[in-house]
């Protein structure tokens, strides 16, 4: 049993909870998820990555967006309740290096994973440039944590509410002429990680992805998590999630995302109610 | 034609009323006709998750301890990897004495409800049955499979179990990886010794493949948990959500959690692909996650799970063996119209446990044999329409002796499926080797253990069960787990 120590709602839809996990906290570095399962026999095994870890505390926050079913009931959950099951820190730790010049592309929810990251390449003596991005205002995450790190901090959205209006291929495309970094990390939904990865490709700039792909078990048992990557089938659980994004085969990865839409979609109707979420953000 | 428990029972009793109490002659045992397992009715079947075979009657299973000639060679004993004394335990049934035979089988076997259940008898034990051998019919054989389960499961159900003895602590900790059949029983062995025994197993239910894997149709999730139960009981402390190479590597464990050995029974839970075009498509699922999605996810409750199902209508399935059979017969239970298993070769080479075979058909199950799938084909959004199939025809033996199948140009043509379930086989899921410096492994992946012992290349380090045969069986992993437990006994008695 793990305990939820603390819960806030950073935007609309967005949560972050802190929960016990003394020998995940010990273990994990940047990069690492872990996969949840709550609710008995009929809960779903999800997957979040590990936003922060306090090893002295024994504790793991975690971000998420409700914004299915099963990410619903965790929405629900309050302060003392606890998950039943949590297995990690799962998958490769990002490759933390000096690489000089790094720029960090956050999209939605995807800003939470890479926070770590940013803190961890900035402590290995990079310069860190951080764009964020969001559909508006109200979605925008951990605006002053990123900024804490970041030599500049770029902030987009899509309607202009805030920051520049537009999306993060733009920026990043202004910094690949004229910063000229030497690596880019791009978390965030599927899409803007294809459109980034694009964007960097004709610079030759090596572009870290973080692949959110369906998962059950999360320790290479399923294959349901599986992609092509540079031709090769891999296994995001236990070869990633992180990947070269200029080798992903980013159609068929969104497309397997897809797999269970249907199913989805209905269950989506029934998990809004009881979570007072506006009609039309979530 | 399907004949009910009832029908089975009542004959059974008449048989037995003849029988009974009258000295049999070797010929009079051969001529006793072979006991029928009881099963759910096909039709019935085919819309629920609970067991096909029933199991038999006391009637039953009396006249079917009858036809053994109790054989002084034993040939039967050879065919069991762990050697149950078979004559002693059937005799004993004969009797009536159920409990005393489930102790005769626990001797060598501590699952026996459930490699009674899926132990490929007729190519172990049965195959060599001097009955079977009198009849030249494998099928004639003793059902000793059958009387196993139905004694073990008469015990348990009328809590005869009794828990082992547990030696006086040691004050020695023992880690177990894992928790299949290979670890089940190795923790129970190294329990019983008096050390404190920790299991720790990735997901969030113990079992292995005996809960993730076979469904429940096969093999019922609550005797799994009767045993795992019986192991908390005597002491061992089973820690879920436990990934390890990653919660903690298995060095960690030795150097710094205090364990003084290692037990690693982590499968072979690699699902394998077939490198055809198209794999990667909506729709195509290993077997792993199919079966595991309906049966540790329980998907199969769709009210109730929260974990999503593919909607099937038409369901290919390649491969022959356990696997497949259980992919294609758990489509068939989810709704699927139409299930077809594609095999290379013919039914004579197929794998899988031939009651499962027959129960698959009477179920409905389609089968293509001879036939190699392609290229998987899908529309526009990537959802799997057909699979491009070949036609075979089986070549020279091979190396190891099965004629290998050649495919016949010309023959290809486009099969209409939505859904494909690749059930090719398993490797063995490479990330303690990954995360353990020194351990050495194959070609394949697998550990490489001394024969004798299941030590690895590590002092203090044992594997048995999947992880070092391969994708085996239930009862090889036992036997393994037992032989290393007490190897690991010998050695920590050294420490
Ligand atoms: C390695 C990894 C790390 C992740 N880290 C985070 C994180 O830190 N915070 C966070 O909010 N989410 C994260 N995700 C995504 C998260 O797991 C999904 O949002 C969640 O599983 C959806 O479950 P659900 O039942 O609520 O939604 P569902 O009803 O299952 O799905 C709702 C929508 O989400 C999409 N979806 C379903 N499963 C996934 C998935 N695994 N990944 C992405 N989209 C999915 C569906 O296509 C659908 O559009 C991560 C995923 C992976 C694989
Ligand atoms: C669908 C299916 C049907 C089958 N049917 C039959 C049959 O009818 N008859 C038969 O005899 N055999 C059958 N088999 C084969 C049989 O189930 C296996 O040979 C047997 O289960 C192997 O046992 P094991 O103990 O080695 O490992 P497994 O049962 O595979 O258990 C390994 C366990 O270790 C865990 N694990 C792995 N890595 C780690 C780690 N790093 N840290 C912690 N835990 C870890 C896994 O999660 C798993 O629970 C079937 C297999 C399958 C998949
Ligand atoms: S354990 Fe398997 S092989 Fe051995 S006697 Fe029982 S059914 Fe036969
Ligand atoms: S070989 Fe057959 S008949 Fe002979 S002892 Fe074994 S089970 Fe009985
Ligand atoms: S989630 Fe099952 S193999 Fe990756």
């Amino acid at each position: 049993m793990n305990k939820i120590l603390y819960k806030e709602k950073l935007s609309s839809e967005v949560f972050k909870i802190v929960v016990e996990a003394p020998l995940i906290a010990q273990a994990r570095k940047p990069g690492q998820f872990v996969i949840l399962q709550y609710g008995g026999d009929f809960g779903e095994r999800i997957p979040l990555t590990i936003a922060d870890a306090d090893p002295d505390k024994g504790t793991i926050t975690l971000i998420f967006q409700a914004v299915g079913d099963s990410t619903h009931r965790l929405a629900l959950k309050e302060v003392g309740d606890s998950v039943d099951n949590i297995l990690g820190p799962l998958g490769h730790p990002t490759e933390i290096k000096k690489y000089g010049k790094v720029v960090c592309v956050g999209g939605g929810i995807g800003v939470a994973p890479l926070h770590p990251i940013a803190q961890a390449m900035k402590a290995a003596g990079n310069e860190v440039k951080i764009i964020m991005g969001a559909r508006n205002k109200s979605l925008l995450i951990m605006e002053k944590e990123m900024s804490a790190i970041a030599d500049e901090l770029i902030i987009v959205t899509d309607d202009g509410s805030f920051g520049r209006k537009g999306l993060v291929t733009e920026p990043l495309k202004d910094l690949c002429e004229t910063w000229k970094p030497d690596c880019v990390v791009a978390i965030g939904p599927p899409i803007m990680m294809k459109f980034c990865a694009l964007t960097t490709k004709p610079y030759g700039i090596h572009t870290i992805v973080s692949l959110n792909t369906i998962m059950i078990d999360g320790t290479g048992m399923c294959g349901g998590c599986r992609v092509s990557v540079g031709g090769e089938t891999k296994f995001v659980c236990v070869d990633g999630p992180e990947f070269d994004g200029h080798l992903v085969d980013w159609d068929n990865m969104m497309m397997r995302l897809g797999t269970y839409r249907p199913q989805e979609q209905e269950s989506h109707h029934r998990c809004h109610i009881g979570l007072n979420i506006p009609e039309g953000e979530a | 034609m399907h004949r009910s428990k009832d029908e089975l029972d009542s004959l059974a009793r008449s048989q037995l009323a003849e029988l009974e109490g009258k000295s049999l002659s070797m010929k009079d045992r051969g001529q006793i006709p072979v006991q029928e397992m009881p099963t759910q009715e096909p039709e019935q079947r085919i819309h629920n998750m609970d067991e096909v075979a029933t199991g038999y009657t006391e009637s039953q299973v009396k006249v079917e301890a009858l036809r053994c000639l109790q054989c002084k060679n034993k040939p039967c004993v050879q065919g069991c990897p762990v050697a149950i004394d078979i004559p002693a335990f059937i005799a004993k049934a004969a009797q009536g004495d159920f409990a005393g035979a489930t102790e005769t089988i626990k001797q060598s076997s501590l699952l026996p409800a459930i490699c009674g259940r899926v132990c490929p008898q007729e190519s172990q034990c049965q195959k060599f049955c001097t009955v079977g051998k009198m009849h030249k019919d494998v099928d004639q054989a003793v059902a000793i499979g059958r009387i196993e389960r139905f004694v073990a499961d008469w015990t348990r159900e009328n809590g005869c179990d009794k828990l082992p003895e547990i030696a006086p602590p040691t004050g020695k900790k023992v880690a177990v990886v894992g928790s299949g059949p290979a670890s089940i029983s190795a923790a129970a062995d190294l329990r019983r010794a008096g050390h404190e025994v920790v299991m720790f197993e990735a997901l969030h239910k113990a079992g292995g493949v005996l809960v993730y894997g076979i469904p429940e149709f096969r093999l019922p999730k609550a005797i799994v948990q009767k045993e795992l139960d019986n192991l908390t009981a005597m002491g061992v402390h089973i820690e879920l959500d436990f990934l390890v190479g990653r919660t903690r590597t298995l060095s960690d464990l030795m150097t710094k959690d205090g364990f003084s050995a290692v037990f690693v029974g982590s499968g072979a839970g690699l699902p394998k692909f077939m490198s055809i075009p198209g794999e990667n498509y909506i729709g195509v699922f290993s077997a792993n996650e199919y079966l595991t999605r309906s049966n540790l996810m329980k998907a199969y409750d769709v009210g109730k799970s929260h974990t999503p199902l593919f909607e099937s209508h038409k369901v290919a399935v390649f491969g022959g063996g356990n696997v497949a059979m259980d992919a294609a017969r758990t489509a068939i239970r989810l709704g699927a119209d139409e299930v077809t298993i594609v095999y290379r070769r013919t039914e004579a080479e197929m794998p899988a446990r031939k009651e499962e075979v027959a129960h698959a058909k009477e179920e409905g199950i389609r089968f293509l044999f001879l036939h190699a799938p392609l290229k998987i084909e899908a529309d526009d959004k990537g959802r799997v329409t057909g699979v491009e199939l070949i036609a075979c025809e089986l070549g020279e033996p091979d190396a190891s002796g099965r004629r290998s199948p050649v495919e016949i140009p010309g023959t290809e043509r486009v099969e209409a499926f939505d859904t494909v379930i690749v059930a090719i086989g398993n490797a063995s899921n490479p990330l303690i080797k990954q995360t353990t410096p020194g351990i050495e492994t194959n070609r394949r992946g697998n550990f490489i253990v001394d024969e004798e012992t299941c030590e690895t290349s590590i002092p203090g380090v044992y594997a048995g069960g999947d992880i070092v045969l391969g994708a085996a069986t239930v009862i090889l992993a036992m036997g393994q787990g037992r032989k290393a437990a007490k190897a690991m006994n010998r050695y920590l008695a050294t420490l």
